[in-house]
């Protein structure tokens, strides 16, 4: 399965997705530029990782979500590839318009850095199938706008619908219902503040995360 | 011509930086501080005949995120 990691100038966690992705699958993911228009033929997950992509000017992930690139990630998004965004690739996947609501400062206004509880909220997913229903995991975050907002009804419909993969046990940052994860409505495109690669191997002294990618790169394979 | 654009979060959306302003202020002693929303200043140096339509679309598309952000465009007409 042919896989790439989008890569913005700002980006800090790419390697560590290309990492994660290359230990779970036995390959090395393409690393493709954020001024690149086109994904490499063959593309069967798209990854876009943490970090300050074109330093958080004007809004987090809102440069990026502009940038060529993001316009093939939205139409093989649109094909049904599966597309995963972590930290500042969940902010670039709600600016793209390809997941609903928006990411604004933490509420505490502090960068918060430290492993936090998830409740695993649906396992059904692309994303989520390794992990139990209301399973309770442990995945580190490290972000200052990780605060999810969206207008009561999307809270709703992201909630009847089952689209939100991860809530937080505590309050971290002010997101609206604890969510830390949301699905897009055709099931395929995952973005998370939390970072599952963070949490893959037994020197980073919890795996929680690793479930995440074998899951989903079973489902792709 | 030259355009303003200020862009401010809607109203009912928390916002932090404000909060923080308003602690600030309050505790520099000002008293009768209500409320604090910040927002930004953008400004734009256009081509002359750029309508405010094509501006509202440039607000719309990249300049304010309308999920959480109101926008008001001033035009500043070039002095003579």
């Amino acid at each position: 399965m042919k896989s790439a990691v989008i890569v913005f100038p700002g980006s800090n966690c790419d390697r560590d997705l290309k990492v994660a992705i290359e230990t779970v699958t036995g390959r090395v993911p393409d690393m493709v530029w954020h001024k690149d228009s086109e994904l490499p033929a063959g593309t069967g997950l798209v990854a876009i990782p943490g970090g300050f992509s074109y330093g958080d000017y004007l809004r987090s992930g809102a440069m990026a979500a502009r940038s060529p690139i993001m316009r093939a990630v939205s139409e093989a998004a649109g094909r049904g590839v599966p597309v995963l965004g972590v930290c500042n690739g969940f902010q670039v996947l709600t600016e793209a318009g390809l997941l609903p609501g928006a990411l604004m400062r933490n509420a505490g206004l502090c960068f918060v850095s430290r492993p936090v509880a998830l409740t695993v909220e649906n396992a059904q997913s692309l994303f989520t199938a390794r992990y139990k229903q209301g399973e309770q995991i442990s995945i580190p975050v490290a972000h200052h706008d990780g605060n999810y907002q969206a207008d009561p009804e999307t809270l709703d419909r992201l909630e009847g619908e089952g689209r939100v993969a991860f809530r937080y046990g505590e309050n971290v940052n002010g997101s609206a219902r604890q969510i830390a994860g949301i699905i897009n409505d055709a099931g395929n495109v995952l973005g998370m503040m939390p970072h599952p690669e963070r949490a893959l191997e037994p020197a980073h002294g919890n795996m929680d995360g690793r479930r995440l990618f074998e899951g989903l790169l079973e489902a792709v394979a | 011509m030259k355009a303003r654009v200020f862009v401010t979060l809607k109203p009912g959306v928390l916002d932090p930086q404000g909060k923080a302003i308003h602690h600030a202020l309050e505790g520099l002693g000002f008293a009768g501080v209500q409320d604090v929303r910040a927002g930004k200043l953008i400004e734009l140096e256009l081509a002359d005949g750029t309508s405010d339509d094509q501006i509202a679309d440039m607000c719309r598309k990249l300049l304010a995120n309308t999920v959480i952000e109101n926008f008001r465009i001033e035009r500043m007409e070039t002095a003579a």
